[in-house]
């Protein structure tokens, strides 16, 4: 079978060398990868064949597909078309019916150990797993057939990591993440409501690139996306610091953009790099647009976080995080590499794509 | 006489299953069968009633925010809390800003590779597409250089063996009939409407921090707080000025893209203006209140309900009157499977009795679906931009009436031409169209309002859960852009008792009731032609042109008294 690479892809609509670099910049710095990784992540990518890739939907809200569908850097239109062999996802795919399973049999026979699965919504397993069929096949089913044949199966979302909304008390249906789903296989889990493409992007060229996951935390999430307090990276942080909290909805410190643990914020105990790679080409993130963080990117929160209005119950020392250790991922080395490469980032993203309200006037 | 399946039913949100008979090459019956079921219901029982709207609005993220929006209408309308004027527009402004972006993602992602030929896109002449771009539009994208880089991107796909999204399509098929510039052209709209969505909804982003799932909303108002002397601000004059700016690319790529693109496309067509027809019976609730959301009578888009076809005469709506069948449906009532039931009073367990999967066809004349079939007054109702569209042209919306009669003299074809396929889209079209030419008005009533001095943004009175009743029932209703929204909710001792959500694609997907009426896309795919029962191409069509979203349409009651145990932190 005739296969095509990424740049050359990219060559043959015009795309520059120059702005595959950059690409590939924007890789390195989502990653957190020291810079001179940027010449092995382009020389991989040069070489790599496209990766045939199958997106399954179960009990889905499609919140992650439309995620994907906002990517940025790479533009959405290359990632499904031309970053890899996208040839399996009811939302967008192009067939349907006996045509769109026929697609999904073809590539779980012919490319077996070499695809990737990424996988959105729980998996129900009450009453023999009547809850989400598709073309009369369970979820369950589906789901251990698919993805004990992948090389490297990603899931994305609260739903398809831990069950998410979908196992939330009283759990009707039995839900569970794809991970308890399927015991025996690697799933790389990338948690959030849904989860941001920024990372997603990244896990996939990582993956291209060193032929393996990148750093994972005891929940299987990429360190680079998760190990750090959103409260450390808030913008509102020098707010709480001084004391200076939104007590009111719509009050004074809400208009100066004051900190809002006392409205419940849950930043002070979620890891997430929400606040950096933000949402929607780098626009904004909920605590920007004035509302608490839910944390929503940690593990079964909606149950564990809940009630969102009800502030923390316990207020940090003021500049230090004790959180951080409750949590369970404070490795210093970890925070400090981290750290670094967000200065990395900031380095490398070029200039011209700095999101047009963030541009100094 | 063949039974013929498709599922999964792509270029959709969620799960759903089309069982169709066909006779003759044409379908004679059809079932709609929803596939997933989460109790979402179930789930936010015994929750605090302010953080419902985060709860439900994961019901679904293609509609996402529209299940934010009922859930805090219906706390307010059941704990009596007016919003502030300010929350109004920017509410306003989320929902329009979603219709846009989410109709544009429907033509042109879901809907446009039924009428479109990939592969044709192949043959055709990039100079021609040109003149045929520059004959339809001004839009600057439209140079053969252009056309021909698209071109070679398809062939590049299509020399490698790796089609990706486009592998398993129906190309070739005999029912795509548009000449190949047409395809060339609908291509590189394609590509580039995937750039303008990703752009265009950032606006959502600075309105509610993310898209998917904003995360703005208060019960009482919205968290977006707004100062003209702040830089800190959620919004300020620099946002404003920001929100303006990527509005005004929306009216342009709907005038000088989609307008174009669904006139040209439907000219090839015509035939499925008599194709695909519904019910006949069109509901909306009414959207973008432009005073107090009691005052209907001053919703931008009108409320109000059409029976047989007949446009002299739009009957007011009593949301008293809805309720829903499980006859058909994978769930108990009490009383029997003969009785509907209202959501207020609204009681259901769900008790799968289908085929054990895996499993070849469903058992049709038993239930066969995990949608409920929701009745207005026992009418079958179609809901969405259509029924939007014609309750307004009927009521005589000004607006909707010139571009309504625009297309139908476009095309020489009379009113009765929309009760159909293409009606569906042409009006989803429209009604773009006319949101486009308002939003940027909406962003400046806002600016108007904060140079005012008018910050108000939440209504705080009742915030404190101490002020609540103890108990209290309230509704919320929206037109959702694929149509009528109810969310209803029951407190009680400053919990969620109760809540029941009535859902557009429930209106629309829904199977057969205690009467035997088929739902609407069941009736729509009568006498729909099949070309070739293999690759159901034409089923795909009329089924898209109503945007289906599953997710949102399979819901539950729960009525066996469940209670959680409420952690406290």
């Amino acid at each position: 079978m005739l296969r095509s690479s990424l740049p050359e892809a990219l060559r043959s609509r015009g795309v520059s060398r120059r702005r595959f670099i950059d690409f590939c910049s924007a890789m390195v710095a989502t990653l957190a990868l020291p810079e001179r990784y940027l010449a092995a992540v382009a020389d991989a990518l040069n070489r790599t064949d496209r990766p045939v890739l199958v997106w399954l939907e179960f009990q889905d809200c499609a919140g992650n597909t439309e995620s994907m569908l906002r990517s940025d850097d790479p533009p959405v239109a290359d990632v499904v078309l031309e970053l890899l062999s996208w040839e399996y996802h009811e939302t967008i795919m192009a067939g349907a019916g006996k045509q769109a399973e026929a697609a999904l049999k073809r590539v779980v026979e012919q490319e077996a150990g070499k695809y990737i699965a990424v996988v959105e919504g729980a998996v129900p397993t009450a009453d023999g797993g009547v809850y989400c069929t598709i073309a009369g096949r369970t979820a369950l089913d589906i789901a251990r057939e698919v993805c004990t044949h992948a090389a490297a199966t990603i899931a994305v979302g609260a739903c398809a990591w831990d069950g998410g909304l979908v196992r939330s008390a009283p759990n009707p249906t039995g839900a569970v993440g794809l991970q308890e789903a399927v015991p025996g296989i690697k799933v790389v889990n990338l948690g959030g409501c849904p989860h941001n493409v920024a990372n997603t992007a990244a896990v996939i060229v990582h993956y291209l690139t060193f032929h393996q996951m990148p750093a994972l935390d005891q929940y299987n999430r990429p360190l680079f996306a998760y190990g750090r307090l959103i409260h450390d990276q808030c913008e509102r942080r020098a707010h709480y610091d001084a004391g200076q909290f939104v007590e009111e909805w719509g009050d004074e410190g809400s208009r100066k953009g004051w900190c809002l643990y006392k409205m419940g914020c849950k930043g002070p105990d979620a890891t997430y790099n929400c606040p950096t790679v933000r949402w929607n080409s780098g626009t904004s993130w909920p605590v920007k647009s004035g509302h608490g963080c839910i944390a929503c990117a940690s593990h079964r929160f909606w149950d564990v976080m809940s009630p969102f209005y009800k502030p923390l119950p316990k207020v940090p020392g003021f500049g230090v995080d004790v959180t951080a250790e409750e949590i369970g991922w404070g490795v210093v080395g970890g925070v400090a590499a981290l750290t670094a490469a967000h200065a990395v980032a900031s380095v490398f993203r070029p200039k011209e794509e700095v999101p047009k309200e963030d541009k100094p006037a | 006489m063949a039974r013929v399946v498709v599922d999964p039913i792509t270029r959709i949100e969620g799960h759903l299953r089309i069982e169709a008979q066909v006779d003759g090459g044409k379908v004679s019956d059809a079932w709609s069968s929803g596939t997933m079921f989460r109790g979402i219901e179930m789930i936010v029982r015994n929750r605090d009633p302010r953080e419902v709207w985060l709860w439900t609005q994961r019901i679904c993220a293609v509609c996402t925010m529209v299940h934010a929006l009922a859930s805090v209408r219906a706390v307010e309308n059941a704990l009596d809390i007016e919003v502030p004027n300010n929350a109004r527009l920017v509410r306003n402004l989320i929902s329009s800003t979603q219709y846009i972006q989410d109709h544009i993602v429907h033509f042109y992602h879901l809907h446009a590779l039924d009428w479109v030929d990939i592969t044709g896109a192949l043959k055709a002449d990039p100079a021609k597409t040109s003149q045929l771009a520059q004959s339809i539009s001004e839009w600057p994208k439209s140079s053969t250089t252009y056309f021909k880089g698209v071109q070679d991107r398809v062939k590049k796909l299509v020399e490698s063996r790796q089609l990706s999204l486009f592998t398993s399509g129906y190309w070739g098929h005999p029912a795509y009939r548009l000449p190949p510039e047409a395809d060339l052209m609908a291509v590189a709209h394609y590509l580039e409407a995937l750039e303008f969505q990703r752009d265009f909804i950032r606006i959502h982003a600075v309105l509610g921090g993310k898209n998917p799932h904003l995360q703005s909303y208060l019960v009482g108002g919205m968290a977006t707080s707004l100062d003209p002397n702040e830089p800190q601000a959620p919004l300020n004059p620099e946002r404003i000025d920001f929100l303006v700016e990527v509005a005004q690319t929306a009216k342009t790529f709907v005038d000088q893209v989609l307008i174009p693109d669904v006139l040209a496309v439907a000219g090839f067509y015509k035939d499925w203006f008599s194709l695909g027809e519904g019910p006949g019976n069109y509901l909306s609730y009414g959207a973008f209140p432009q005073g107090g959301i009691k005052d209907t009578a001053r919703y931008f888009l009108p409320r109000g309900f059409i029976l047989n076809n007949d446009l002299s005469k739009v009957y007011p709506v009593d949301p008293g009157k809805v309720a829903e069948y499980v006859t058909h449906s994978w769930y108990e009532y009490a009383e029997g499977d003969q009785v509907s039931k209202t959501p207020a009073e609204g009681e259901t367990s769900p008790k799968y009795t289908g085929p054990k999967p895996p499993f070849e066809f469903l058992e049709v004349d038993k239930k066969y679906s995990w949608l409920k079939a929701p009745r207005y007054d026992d009418h079958v109702m179609e809901v969405g931009p259509l029924s939007r569209m014609l309750v307004a042209y009927a009521s005589g919306h000004a607006e909707v009436k010139a571009a309504v009669d625009g297309v139908l003299a476009h095309f020489k074809a009379p009113p009765t031409a929309l009760f159909s396929t293409l009606g569906r889209i042409a009006a989803r079209a429209l009604e773009t169209q006319l949101l486009a030419n308002h939003i940027v008005g909406w962003i400046e009533e806002l600016r108007e309002n904060m140079n005012r001095g008018d910050l108000r943004i939440h209504n705080g009175d009742k915030w404190d859960p101490s002020t609540w009743p103890s108990s209290a029932r309230g509704y919320g209703l929206f037109e959702a852009p694929r149509g009528s929204l109810g969310h209803w909710v029951e407190i009680e001792n400053e919990l969620v008792k109760n809540y029941q959500i009535v859902v557009p694609s429930t209106w629309n997907a829904g199977p057969r009731d205690a009467k035997g009426q088929r739902g609407p896309y069941e009736t729509a795919l009568l006498k729909t032609p099949l070309a070739d029962p293999e690759r159901p191409l034409e089923i795909l069509r009329t089924v898209h042109s109503f945007d289906p979203c599953l997710a949102c349409a399979v819901h539950v009651v729960d009525a066996r008294g469940r209670t959680r145990a409420h952690r406290e932190i």
